[in-house]
C-alpha cells in the first residue's frame, strides 16, 4: 500500500538554495525530533520543485537517526485508495490503527483533498489522532492549505497549525549549482559558461532545467566534442524563452550620483529575495514565539483533554512577555495532581460528589478543598455503640453467658466466627446493653468504623437520603464500615426498599468478613413481614438468646447500681428486690430506682421495709411526690382503677416544661 | 508600543531608516516595495518634495502572513535626513523596535553621517531609550560609486561603527544589500522576543 522511499531522495542529494532552505532548515528538524518540532509540517510549491524529495529525504533522516522508527510515505491517492480498499472490505477500523501506528508519516500531493469530502475528515481524524498520540506528519501540497479548492476549514487551521512552509523557484546560483552536481553525477564535463547559460534560461521548475541538462548530456555524447555556450542557447533556445538571470548581480553602472529616490530599480523578476527574506523572518519568529507558545499550548490541549480547565494557560497565552511559563506549566500540573487526589478520595466517600465540576477546575483549588472537606465531614462514620454500656458493666449470669461468651467470640475474630451474631431475647434483658458493649470493644480496634443503631435509625436516615437524592452517598457511608450492628432488626418488618437495601449491604460485609450483629426479640424465623432471604441469612451465623435474668444477675444489678448511686444497700433489702418477680433488668432497675428516689425524698436511710412500702404500700403522699420529681400532675388514687401501682409512670415530662423549653 | 500582541496575535515590526539627506533611505525602501508582491504590501505612503527629497517620511507596510500563527507585520519608515526637520525624526523615531542606519559612502559626506548619527542618539534619548539597547544595523550605501569617491566599508566602520554593530555594504539603487540589511535588522528585532519571552 505505501511506497518506499527512493533512497536517492536524501537531504545529501538535495541543493539548498534561498528558495527552499527554510523548507529544508524544517525538514532536518523535524527528522531530528519527529512529532515535537513542527506538527503538521507542510510544504508547498509548485510542480518539480524538490516537495516529494525533501518529503521522502525526511524519512530517510528519520530513519537514519533513529532505525526503529515506523515512517511511512505514500501519495494521499494511495492513501484514498486504501482507505476505499479497506472500507469495502469490513476493516475500516484496523486501516485506521495502523495509521495511528505510524511514527512518520509522510504524505505527498494532498492538494486532491478538493471537492473530498469523506477523505477530509478521514485525514482529519488521522492529523489529530497522530498529533495526539505525539507522531510526526508531514503533508506536501502544490498549494497552502487555505487555496486547495473545498477544504474543510478545520483542516485548513489544523494543516496550517504547525509549519506551512512554501519552496520558490531556485535562483540563479542555485540552479547553477544544481546544474553541476547532477552533471558530475552523470559523469559528465561541459566546457565553462555552458551550465552557467543554462541556468539563465527561464525554465519553469527544476525538473525541467533537468531535462534540458540530459538534452545537453545526450548532445555531447553523440557529437564527441564539447558544447559551447553559445551551442547551449541555440539547442536550448527553442526550448525556453532567454531570460535575464534573475538576482540582480553586481552590474550597476557607476553612476555619480544615486539620484531621485523614486525609481524602484530593476522590476523584480520574482519574489525571491522578499521570499528568501520571508523564509528567514518566518525561522526567526518560529524560534522566539513558539517555543513557549508550543509549551503552553500542547498543555492545554492535554489537560483540556482530560477534562480540566485550562483558562489559567489560555491566559498566559495572551500576556505579551508570559514570565516562567515552565514554573506556570508546573504548578498548574501539581494542582491538577491535587485536584485528581481530592477527587478520588471524595469518589470513595461519595460517589455522587466526586463528578463535581470544582475537582476538574486548577482555579478553584480553595473550593475543591472545602468541598472535599464538607464530604469527608458528611461522612463521619455512621452513628456509633454509646459508651453508656461498657462491656464490663455487663453482668453475666447463667441466663446470658451463652451471648456473652458469643460476644467474646466475635471479638477475638471478628467478621470470622459468628458472623452474623444475633441476640434475641425478650425487651429489657440487656440486648441492645450487649450490643452495644460489643461495638465499643469493636471500635477499639485500628481503623475500626463501627455502625452501632437501632434500625428504626438505620431506616429513617435510608429514607432520608431517597428524600434528598444522596442514597449512593448512603450506601457508601454503610460501605465503609468495619461493623454493622442494628438493635431490634425486627423493625424492618414491612419496609422493603430497606431489606433490599439491608440485603445488599450484608452480603457485602460478609464477603468482606466484617463483623454483622442484630438484636431481635424472636428467633428471626418467627419474625413475620420480613423477606425469607433475610431472615435465612440472619439465621446463618449464631443466634443467641437471652433468658429472662437469675437471680444472681438480679443481685448483682442491683449491686452495681446503688453502688453507682452511693449507696451502701442492707442485704435485705437486695434479697427482698431480687426476689420480686420482674421479668426483666429493665423493670428491676425502675423498680430499684423508685425505692431510692422515695428514700431520698422522704430523706430516710434506704431499707427493705421502705422499699416494701414502697412498692406495695400505700401511695406516696401528695407532698412528698413533689420534691425534685417532674410530675405528670395526675394524683392516681390507690383506690382508683389502676391495680398494680407498679406500672405507675413516675417520672412523666412535665409537658409544660418542655413547651416552654422549646419556646425559647 | 507593542511588538507582540499576543491577544489578537500579531506581531508588528517597526523599523526606521536613519541617516543623512540624501544618503538613499527612501530608495532603500523603494527597492523592496517593488519586491514585495502586491497583496502582501500596503500602499507606499511617500511625502516628496517637488525635487523628490522626502519632506516628512516614507511609510512602507509589508505584511509578511501567517508565521507560527501570528499575524506578521513590517511597518518601515525613514525619516527625512535634512538637519532641518529634526521634529519630524523625533516623532517617527517614537515607537520604533529597530533602526537601520543608511550611511553614505562618499568621503565627503562623512560628517553628515557622524552628525546624523549623534542626532539618532539623542532623538532616542529623547524618547528615553539608550541606544545601546535598540537593535540597530548599519547599511554603507553607494558602494557601487569609484573607488576614489567612497570609503570601504572597513574604513567606514572604523568611522561609524564603533558600537559594534552588524553592518550591510549596499547599493539601494539596484538592490544589492538591501534585503540583506532589512533580514539583519528583523533578526535582531524579533529575537529581541526571545529573550522577552524566556524573562
Amino acid at each position: 500500500m505505501t511506497t518506499a522511499l527512493n533512497p536517492k531522495y536524501t537531504f545529501d542529494t538535495f541543493v539548498v538554495g534561498t528558495a527552499n532552505r527554510l523548507a529544508v532548515t524544517a525538514g532536518r528538524t523535524v527528522a531530528e525530533n519527529p512529532g515535537s518540532a513542527y506538527n503538521p509540517l507542510f510544504i508547498y510549491s509548485g510542480s518539480g520543485l524538490g516537495k516529494t524529495h525533501v518529503l521522502m529525504a525526511i524519512g530517510h533522516a528519520a530513519k537514519k537517526l533513529a532505525p526503529t522508527l515506523n515512517v511511512e510515505y505514500l501519495t494521499l491517492d494511495e492513501y484514498v485508495e486504501a482507505f476505499h480498499a479497506a472500507i469495502a472490505a469490513g476493516q475500516g477500523d484496523a486501516f485506521r490503527r495502523r495509521f495511528q501506528n505510524v511514527d512518520v508519516l509522510l504524505v505527498d500531493d494532498v492538494q486532491f483533498l478538493s471537492n473530498r469530502k469523506e477523505m477530509q475528515s478521514e485525514l482529519l481524524r488521522l492529523t489529530e489522532a497522530l498529533q495526539g498520540a505525539g507522531h510526526q506528519i508531514v503533508l506536501t501540497s502544490d498549494r497552502p492549505p487555505p487555496e486547495i479548492a473545498d477544504l474543510d476549514e478545520r483542516l485548513i487551521s489544523r494543516l496550517s497549525g504547525g509549519l506551512v512552509v512554501d519552496m520558490g523557484v531556485p535562483d540563479y546560483e542555485t540552479r547553477v549549482a544544481i546544474l553541476r552536481r547532477k552533471a558530475e553525477e552523470r559523469g559528465t564535463t561541459f566546457q565553462p559558461g555552458v551550465l552557467e547559460t543554462v541556468a539563465g534560461l527561464e525554465f519553469a521548475n527544476v525538473r525541467e532545467l533537468m531535462g534540458a541538462l540530459n538534452r545537453l548530456v545526450a548532445f555531447q555524447a553523440v557529437n564527441d566534442q564539447p558544447i559551447n555556450a553559445e551551442a547551449t542557447k541555440q539547442l536550448l533556445g527553442a526550448a525556453a524563452g532567454l531570460a535575464p538571470a534573475m538576482a540582480p548581480g553586481v552590474s550597476p553602472g557607476p553612476g555619480v550620483s544615486p539620484g531621485p529616490g523614486v525609481s524602484p530599480g530593476p522590476p523584480p523578476a520574482s519574489g525571491d529575495e522578499f521570499g528568501a527574506f520571508l523564509a528567514d523572518v518566518t525561522v526567526t519568529v518560529g524560534k522566539a514565539v513558539e517555543a513557549w507558545r508550543a509549551r503552553v499550548g500542547e498543555a492545554v490541549l492535554r489537560w483540556r483533554g482530560e477534562g480540566y480547565r485550562t483558562h489559567r494557560l489560555e491566559r498566559l497565552l495572551e500576556q505579551e512577555t508570559p514570565p516562567a511559563v515552565d514554573e506556570a506549566i508546573t504548578q498548574f500540573v501539581e494542582d491538577v495532581e491535587r485536584l485528581k487526589a481530592l477527587e478520588a478520595e471524595v469518589g470513595q466517600l461519595d460517589p455522587q460528589a466526586s463528578g463535581d465540576s470544582v475537582f476538574r477546575d486548577p482555579e478553584r483549588m480553595a473550593e475543591a478543598e472545602e468541598a472535599a472537606a464538607q464530604v469527608r465531614a458528611g461522612v463521619a462514620p455512621p452513628p456509633g455503640p454509646s459508651g453508656a454500656f461498657p462491656l464490663g458493666g455487663y453482668a453475666v449470669g447463667s441466663s446470658n453467658e451463652v451471648a456473652v461468651s458469643a460476644v467474646r467470640a466475635v471479638l477475638d475474630q471478628p467478621g470470622k466466627k459468628y458472623n452474623p451474631l444475633v441476640l434475641v431475647g425478650k425487651s429489657g434483658l440487656g440486648k441492645t446493653h450487649l450490643l452495644n458493649a460489643l461495638g465499643l470493644e469493636l471500635a477499639r480496634a485500628n481503623g475500626a468504623v463501627v455502625a452501632c443503631l437501632s434500625t428504626q435509625a438505620f431506616i429513617d436516615e435510608l429514607i432520608a437520603a431517597i428524600d434528598g437524592n444522596r442514597v449512593d452517598w448512603w450506601r457508601a457511608r454503610y460501605r465503609r464500615v468495619t461493623a454493622l450492628l442494628l438493635d431490634d432488626i425486627h423493625l424492618v418488618a414491612g419496609k422493603e426498599r430497606t431489606q433490599e437495601e439491608l440485603f445488599n449491604l450484608f452480603n457485602l460485609l460478609q464477603d468482606r468478613e466484617r463483623q454483622l450483629a442484630f438484636t431481635a426479640p424472636a428467633h428471626p424465623n418467627t419474625l413475620t413481614g420480613i423477606e425469607e432471604r433475610v431472615v435465612s441469612r440472619l439465621e446463618g451465623g449464631l443466634v443467641a438468646e437471652l433468658k429472662e435474668p437469675d437471680r444472681a444477675i438480679k443481685r448483682s444489678v442491683l449491686e452495681r447500681l446503688l453502688a453507682g448511686q452511693n449507696v451502701t444497700p442492707e442485704p435485705a433489702l437486695l434479697d427482698y428486690l431480687a426476689d420480686r418477680p420482674t421479668d426483666s433488668v429493665r423493670s428491676l432497675v425502675g423498680v430499684a430506682q423508685r425505692v431510692v428516689a422515695a428514700a431520698a425524698a422522704e430523706d430516710v436511710p434506704l431499707t427493705a421495709g421502705l422499699a416494701r412500702e414502697v412498692l406495695e404500700g400505700q401511695a406516696p403522699r401528695e407532698e412528698r411526690r413533689s420534691g425534685g420529681f417532674r410530675t405528670s400532675g395526675i394524683v392516681v388514687s390507690s383506690l382508683g382503677g389502676i391495680k398494680s401501682r407498679e406500672k405507675m409512670v413516675w417520672d412523666w415530662p412535665e409537658v409544660a416544661d418542655r413547651l416552654i423549653e422549646e419556646l425559647r | 508600543m507593542s511588538l507582540v500582541n499576543f491577544t489578537t496575535r500579531e506581531i508588528t515590526c517597526k523599523i526606521v531608516y536613519y541617516g543623512p539627506g540624501r544618503s538613499g533611505k527612501t530608495t532603500n525602501l523603494h527597492y523592496i516595495y517593488g519586491r514585495v508582491p502586491d497583496s502582501r504590501r500596503g500602499r507606499m505612503v511617500s511625502l516628496a518634495t517637488q525635487t523628490d527629497r522626502t519632506l516628512f517620511f516614507d511609510f512602507l507596510p509589508i505584511d509578511l502572513g501567517q508565521i507560527s500563527g501570528f499575524n506578521t507585520r513590517f511597518q518601515l519608515y525613514t525619516v527625512p535626513g535634512q538637519v532641518y526637520y529634526n521634529a519630524t525624526r523625533r516623532l517617527v523615531l517614537q515607537g520604533a523596535d529597530g533602526v537601520v542606519f543608511v550611511a553614505d559612502s562618499q568621503a565627503r559626506q562623512l560628517d553628515e553621517n557622524l552628525e546624523s548619527l549623534q542626532n539618532l542618539q539623542s532623538n532616542l534619548l529623547e524618547h528615553g531609550v539608550d541606544i545601546r539597547t535598540m537593535p540597530l544595523v548599519m547599511q554603507y550605501n553607494k558602494q557601487d560609486l569609484p573607488r576614489e569617491l567612497i570609503l570601504s566599508t572597513a574604513d567606514l566602520d572604523d568611522a561609524l561603527n564603533f558600537r559594534g554593530v552588524a553592518s550591510f555594504s549596499a547599493d539601494a539603487l539596484h538592490g544589492v544589500g538591501v534585503f540583506e540589511t532589512l533580514k539583519g535588522v528583523s533578526e535582531m528585532v524579533l529575537k529581541r522576543l526571545a529573550a522577552g519571552s524566556t524573562a
